[in-house]
């Protein structure tokens, strides 16, 4: 259908995504807010095609030399054109209309944001490729629906499945068009409960059948790929610090693999703490005093997320200053809800809070390493506890989640996140916050544990299973998710530039003499598509109206108002679910996010404007009406077609002036101001 | 039949004449009974304590502000709600604490009665609406909340009061459409819904059921093929007009008696445009009042950043330079710092100079800037020009530094051109107007625009706000605006006396105004987009704590005597609540499910009211509780009031339809009167329990308090001997 050009750029995207490709070649791991399925098959293109996954992927603009990158490119453009004859195999369905058909498809294909979108290393392609086919399949099935249990019927329903775990495999954007595959099944279960001829045993199998092929294998599938994932990744990269210790003790390279330490803390251990905060560091102290103003004038305590000698502390009694490591003393475990102190190893202080207010958090309390050689006073005992455990139980390392409650003043030991300035050494604040909440922050594990009394045992022990790693990334790939936050003062893209194409995305090239690409759909058909949703509305209302009016329709316009109200609406409930959730979403968030909206409300453009114009050629007499229907079709096809011809350096890419340059072929075509090419 | 429909209220006019005047009054003594007890149990020793409790401390502060008809913002939602508050203290002598709470109280009283009311419209029995009245009397957390200061109660009777007005309407409308009371009642849902709104902007949840479930019943009336078109048509426009047009009237109504009072600049000045600011009595109107409008070669200005955030604050610049090197090694310009700086401050002033002359007054008669003209802006203390080099920002490196320049004779020449774009003109050849215009400078040489990066600069900078030359604008943003603040036609040629002038107030002669829909806009969308930035309280929730109530909030605590005000609901009620939505939902979706294969359980009638009653009940409190799970905001219990309500609301209608419907014989049905009221005697006794909490006295001892903690999550306050 469309020939896609190479580049021998890589822009924007292609850092990101490109490089998580070369990681799966490298085996090494990462962390990405997005399931892995499609980055695990463009790394997979990228390994067929020959590509060694040397490539550095710096920064946009950078040229690929000798590396081969034809086949992860060639891999996600393949799919991506795959959309056009999906789009036409849906239209075709739902309307039974070759020109409707015909008309999404030469939407999809002429569209310059959609071939600027394929053309690249990056998941939306990928995203959309699932998603059509899971809305392709569904269509199947619900036309199979007078054959039920055959064997087409089985095979889509079970395609459905599958592509449902594909797209929510690539992007969690995927969950919405689960939504709608979800709507249209209780619908249609609706409708079979409805038939009374339908036994209650043939309900339960329709039913059994759904919950099999759209819950169960997605499910299985989905958790597939994470296994893969997991099992492909096994080496230490840069994803490692957003996991928790026990997770890290997976993967080769990291120091925690293959280590063997004791389990059980008992007094005198030397041991490291790490918060349970996503990217959260070590309770670190070193000799640097807090500085005047800030609080007392004592001992910094903060949080350092790289391994230090400064990050080692010795549980000790909070009444008695014994060397537990004495031979002649007996072992002694920690217990849940014992009183202790922390003494740091490096210069013998005591982990320490009073009632200044803290660095940066002024509403928290100011935490601070006091006393000589262990010994200070009341403040600097703290109660151990272990979230979700009776009183007297051992504290494990790694495993257990201990919360540290400061004994004089109630409140909980927890590192706020927040970078202190040049005096503490860019490193994180460690706070005492008086409101006791069960959050992350507030939460720490022994990571390292140093006791020659206790017998080490190897921590493939407390190596975590399957589901608890499934679950850790998913806890993590959620928190990393929100928090992509807009910072102030941050021009981004809102909801509603989309639909009317307010601006687009620079994909490479900035100057005059660059090779320029800029991911902007083609207006015409965007702004189509914009009036169509409206026209859509009052067609649908106008119909439901008189229809709810009791006015008689003829076969053919019974005919007509089905497909505008069923497959329409399927249409336009697909456009609302992959647009409306946005608005709601506190990330950042950016143009391509419409692209699945706009593959909907290209097809209901499609379906619209051939209802529209059979119902007009109807109203007319015959052969007026066809000559009306033929050259509609033909004027908005040719509409479209010509738009492209206009458009169509924005995604084949610019070199010269730019567009408000006179001289430029794009001049005159700049018809908003917010566009930048 | 238009013949008769006109004789008749003809006869029914002068039929009066002909029979004795007789007023036959009709009163239900249930109702009159709830709303006596309604008001004693809300106004029980309502002036105690006499101390500013939680939240009362913001409602007070607004309500003075009010008296002082000095101008605020309250993010928390729109001023119906303060005014209200401020209407009841303005009868007040020296203590207001009693006038001020009255309006609260009396909200909550009335809830009772309007409960009892709804079930009735509903038509559920007497005795369940006696019920449903007497659980919302009972409920302890909704009475800490009407008896202070606060909202909340509020809230719920304009909510309750706009079900009750729709039921009533509803009712009517199969019998006598278009008749004086189907207009009263259908108005006064609109105007209940639009106050609801004004009070809380969670009133918007039942504005939207409300809306939503008249949208269905006009749906039912499209089908009714006995309607003729244009009476369909009717009934839409009918709708429409109250059901839309008449609150969003409404509601601007309310700005505009918001902002006509408060005429006076205040605390919150700095968080609105200059433009706003300047149309307040005081503040900067002194300042600005007078000054001439359009920006002129030679004219000294300020520069005031449009988007206000992180602080407001204007374009500065003073003797010092960047460092020659950063400390992560990066080298700078080394020429004069330009900043934002939060204050006012001489030298925020600049001077706009035309680059083909050399002088720096303005002529006569003056000159004015258009957009699209190129100036150079002079900073007036000292008359440096405003630069931008291809040289790296201090805080964001892919910006440009901005600078004033300093020829250290190193082959870097002055770049001090700059295109004025005026963003919001009406033509292309529009003045740049004092306060009015907002503007984008844009560099000449590199088309780099100024604009504030939001971030502080280090202790060389003074901790000011960094400016930068962003190259890749990337359309319009706010941070990229400025607009002229103070503003005078510069006088002096010489430095000396130009400083003398800039250091003396601003006066000229022209004054301007700001539309009312200009007001609001703004108002509501600063009140719309205002973040408070601290998010942690002692006692915020998640909403999930809310539906078991894990969670409390210690309103009130005597220091000495150890007397205590928490809001803490009734559990019983809370717990019941839960389980008749529970066995509402599950007995719903059997009855749907088997209506669908064509078995009816129930009776067609009892149906319609189980769906229609549960709808509004269980709908209510999904639209009050759900929307909470995506809010970012700190959360407290009081928000689950409104829903709560609804749910409670509920329990009398699921107990009627277990009684009517499942229990076919005698006995079952005696047993199970007698259960619920064994059930609606220790509701009353745990209320009894739990009033020193809800009321602050009788003060309770120790060990007392000690036994009303239920709940190990509950924090009740304990004084340590």
């Amino acid at each position: 259908y469309v020939t896609y050009i190479s580049l021998f750029f890589f822009s924007w995207d292609e850092t990101h995504f490109g490089k998580m490709g070369s990681y799966y070649i490298n085996r090494t791991f990462f962390f990405d807010v997005h399931p892995p399925l499609g980055k695990m098959l463009i790394g997979l293109a990228g390994y067929l095609s020959g590509y060694n996954g040397t490539f550095p992927f710096q920064k946009p603009g950078d040229r690929y030399e000798h590396h081969n990158y034809i086949g992860m490119r060639g891999f996600c453009a393949f799919l991506g054109s795959c959309l056009v004859p999906f789009a036409y195999l849906i239209v075709l369905e739902l309307s039974k209309s070759l020109s409707a058909a015909l008309l999404a498809a030469s939407i999809l294909i002429f569209d310059t944001g959609c071939i600027t979108l394929s053309q690249y290393i990056l998941l939306d392609p990928i995203l959309m490729f699932f998603l059509m086919g899971a809305v392709l399949s569904m269509v199947k099935y619900n036309s199979c629906a007078d054959r039920p249990f055959s064997a087409p019927w089985w095979f889509w329903l079970s395609l459905t499945g599958v592509n449902l775990a594909g797209a929510i495999g690539v992007k969690f954007v995927g969950l919405f068009v689960v939504l709608l595959v979800g709507l249209n099944t209780v619908y249609d279960l609706w409708e079979l409960l409805g038939d009374l001829s339908l036994s209650l045993v043939t309900l339960g199998k329709h039913l059994l059948a759904r919950v099999f092929c759209l819950i169960l294998l997605p499910l299985a599938l989905y958790t597939a790929q994470f296994a893969v994932h997991f099992a492909v990744l096994n080496k230490s990269g840069p994803g490692d610090g957003f996991f928790s210790s026990a997770f890290q003790s997976r993967l080769i390279g990291n120091n925690l693999h293959n280590v063997s330490i004791p389990e059980h803390l008992a007094y005198g251990s030397v041991i490291t703490m790490k918060n349970l905060r996503m990217a959260g560091g070590y309770l670190h102290s070193h000799w640097h005093l807090y500085p005047e103003g800030v609080g007392a004038r004592q001992q910094q305590v903060t949080a350092y997320l790289h391994k230090d000698l400064n990050n080692l502390w010795v549980i000790k009694k909070h009444d008695s200053n014994t060397d537990h490591l004495d031979p002649s003393c007996s072992v002694e475990f920690v217990r849940h809800g014992d009183v202790i102190r922390l003494e740091h190893k490096e210069t013998s202080r005591n982990l320490h809070s009073h009632q200044h207010e803290a660095p940066m958090t002024r509403k928290h309390f100011q935490v601070t390493g006091y006393g000589i050689n262990g010994t200070g006073d009341a403040n600097d005992f703290w109660r151990i506890e272990v979230v979700g455990r009776k009183a007297g139980k051992r504290i494990k390392v790694l495993r257990s989640q201990i919360r540290l409650t400061h004994l004089a003043t109630g409140c909980i030991l927890g590192s706020s996140g927040k970078t202190l300035p040049k005096w503490g050494w860019e490193q994180v604040e460690v706070t005492c916050t008086p409101y006791v909440k069960e959050t992350p922050n507030a939460l720490w594990n022994v990571e390292d544990h140093i006791n020659p009394k206790l017998p080490n045992i190897s921590l493939d022990v407390l190596k975590p299973s399957f589901p608890e790693i499934l679950l850790e990334s998913h806890m993590v790939m959620i928190r990393g998710n929100s928090g992509l936050k807009p910072k102030e003062n941050e021009v981004t893209s809102k909801p509603w530039h989309w639909p009317i194409n307010y601006q687009g995305l620079r994909f490479s090239g900035v100057n005059e003499t660059d090779h320029r690409v800029y991911l902007l759909g083609n207006p015409v058909v965007w702004w189509l598509n914009l009036v169509t949703i409206g026209l859509y509305l009052l067609m649908a209302t106008c119909t439901i109206v008189a229809i709810k009016r009791g006015v008689q329709l003829t076969v053919e316009f019974k005919e007509l108002s089905e497909v505008l109200l069923h497959s329409g609406g399927k249409m336009m409930l697909g456009w609302l679910l992959h647009y409306l959730p946005f608005f709601m979403m506190g990330r950042v968030l950016y143009f391509h996010h419409y692209f699945p909206a706009m593959l909907f409300s290209s097809m209901l453009t499609g379906i619209t404007w051939d209802t529209l114009l059979k119902f007009c050629a109807g109203c007319l007499s015959c052969s007026v009406g066809k000559r009306v229907y033929t050259y509609g079709t033909l004027a908005l096809m040719l509409l479209i077609v010509y738009s492209f011809y206009l458009f169509h350096p924005l995604s084949y890419g610019m070199v010269g002036p730019m567009a408000s340059d006179p001289n430029s072929p794009m001049a005159g075509l700049r018809w908003l101001e917010s566009w930048e090419f | 039949i238009s013949d008769r429909s006109l004789t008749k209220p003809f006869c029914r006019m002068l039929g009066f004449l002909k029979q004795p005047v007789v007023v036959t009054a009709e009163i239900n003594m249930n109702l009159v009974a709830l709303t006596v007890m309604g008001l004693v149990n809300r106004f029980w020793a309502l002036s105690y304590p006499r101390a500013v409790v939680f939240d009362e401390v913001y409602y007070g502060q607004f309500v003075s502000l009010y008296m002082k008809r000095i101008f605020f913002v309250d993010d928390s939602g729109p001023p119906f709600g303060h005014m209200l508050l401020a209407f009841g203290g303005r009868y007040s002598m020296n203590v207001p604490i009693w006038s001020l709470r009255l309006l609260p109280a009396l909200s909550g009283a009335l809830c009772v009665p309007l409960a009892y009311q709804i079930l009735v419209e509903l038509h559920f029995s007497h005795c369940a609406a006696f019920g449903a009245a007497l659980l919302i009397l009972f409920e302890n957390s909704l009475i800490t909340q009407s008896r202070l200061m606060l909202l909340e109660s509020v809230l719920i009777f304009f909510i309750l009061l706009a079900i009750l007005s729709y039921l009533k309407f509803y009712n009517l409308q199969k019998c006598s459409p278009f008749t004086a009371g189907w207009w009263f009642w259908l108005l006064l849902t609109g105007v209940a819904c639009s106050c609801a709104v004004g009070v809380k902007y969670m009133g918007l949840f039942t504005y939207m059921l409300l809306l939503a479930t008249a949208g269905v019943h006009f749906w039912h009336l499209i089908g009714d093929q006995t309607l003729s078109n244009v009476s369909v048509f009717c009934h839409l426009l009918a709708r429409g007009l109250t059901l839309v047009v008449v609150p969003v009237a409404m509601y601007l109504s309310f700005f505009y008696v918001h902002l006509t009072l408060l005429y006076r600049s205040g605390p919150h000045d700095q968080i609105m445009t200059s433009a706003f600011q300047a149309s307040l009595e005081g503040g900067l109107a002194r300042i600005t009042q007078g000054q001439p409008l359009e920006v002129a070669y030679g004219s000294q200005i300020t520069l005031r950043n449009v988007l206000g955030k992180p602080v407001p604050c204007w374009l500065h610049s003073h003797k010092n330079t960047y460092p020659i090197r950063y400390e992560n090694g990066r080298g700078s310009s080394h020429q004069q710092q330009v900043t934002c700086y939060p204050f006012k401050d001489v030298n925020n002033w600049w001077i706009v100079k035309d680059p083909g002359m050399q002088q720096l007054v303005v002529s006569n008669p003056p000159r004015p800037v258009r957009h699209g003209h190129i100036v150079q802006l002079v900073h007036g203390i000292t008359t440096r020009y405003l630069n931008t080099h291809d040289v790296a920002a201090p805080l964001s490196p892919h910006s440009q530094e901005i600078s004033c320049y300093i020829d250290y004779n190193i082959s870097m020449p002055a770049q001090n051109l700059w295109r004025v774009e005026i963003v919001n003109r009406e033509s292309d050849t529009d003045v740049w107007k004092t306060i009015l215009s907002e503007v984008r400078f844009v560099h000449v040489n590199t088309s780099a625009v100024l604009k504030l990066s939001g971030a502080s600069l280090p202790e060389w900078g003074y901790r000011q706000l960094e400016i930068i030359g962003e190259k890749l604008s990337k359309g319009y943003h706010q941070s990229m605006l400025w607009n002229v603040e103070e503003h005078r036609y510069g006088k002096s040629q010489e430095q000396k006396e130009r400083e003398v002038e800039l250091h003396s107030p601003t006066q000229a002669d022209i004054s301007k105004n700001l539309s009312f829909m200009a007001r609001f806009t703004e108002l509501q969308w600063k009140i719309l987009t205002l973040k408070n930035e601290d998010t942690e309280h002692k006692y915020s929730s998640s909403p999930l704590d809310w539906i078991t109530m894990d969670t409390n909030i210690a309103y009130w605590f005597h220091p000495i005597s150890g007397a205590q005000i928490h809001l803490i609901g009734n559990i019983l009620t809370w717990a019941s609540a839960n389980v008749a939505t529970l066995v509402y939902v599950c007995l719903f979706l059997w009855y749907l499910l088997r209506r669908r294969r064509k078995i009816c359980d129930i009776p067609e009638d009892a149906w319609r009211l189980w769906v229609s009653a549960g709808g509004l009940c269980v709908g209510g409190w999904a639209v009050n509780y759900f929307p909470f799970f995506m809010m970012e905001k700190t959360l407290f219990l009081y928000h689950y009031l409104p829903a709560l309500t609804f749910q409670i609301l509920l329990i009398p209608v699921v107990l009627q339809h277990l009684t009517d419907h499942l229990c076919r014989s005698q006995l079952p049905k005696n047993m199970f009167s007698a259960l619920i009221v064994a059930w609606f005697s220790s509701i009353y006794l745990v209320y009894r329990t739990f009033s020193p909490l809800t009321y602050g006295e009788p003060i309770l001892s120790a060990a007392e308090l000690r036994a009303l903690r239920w709940k190990d999550s509950w924090d009740i306050l304990i004084r340590k001997h």
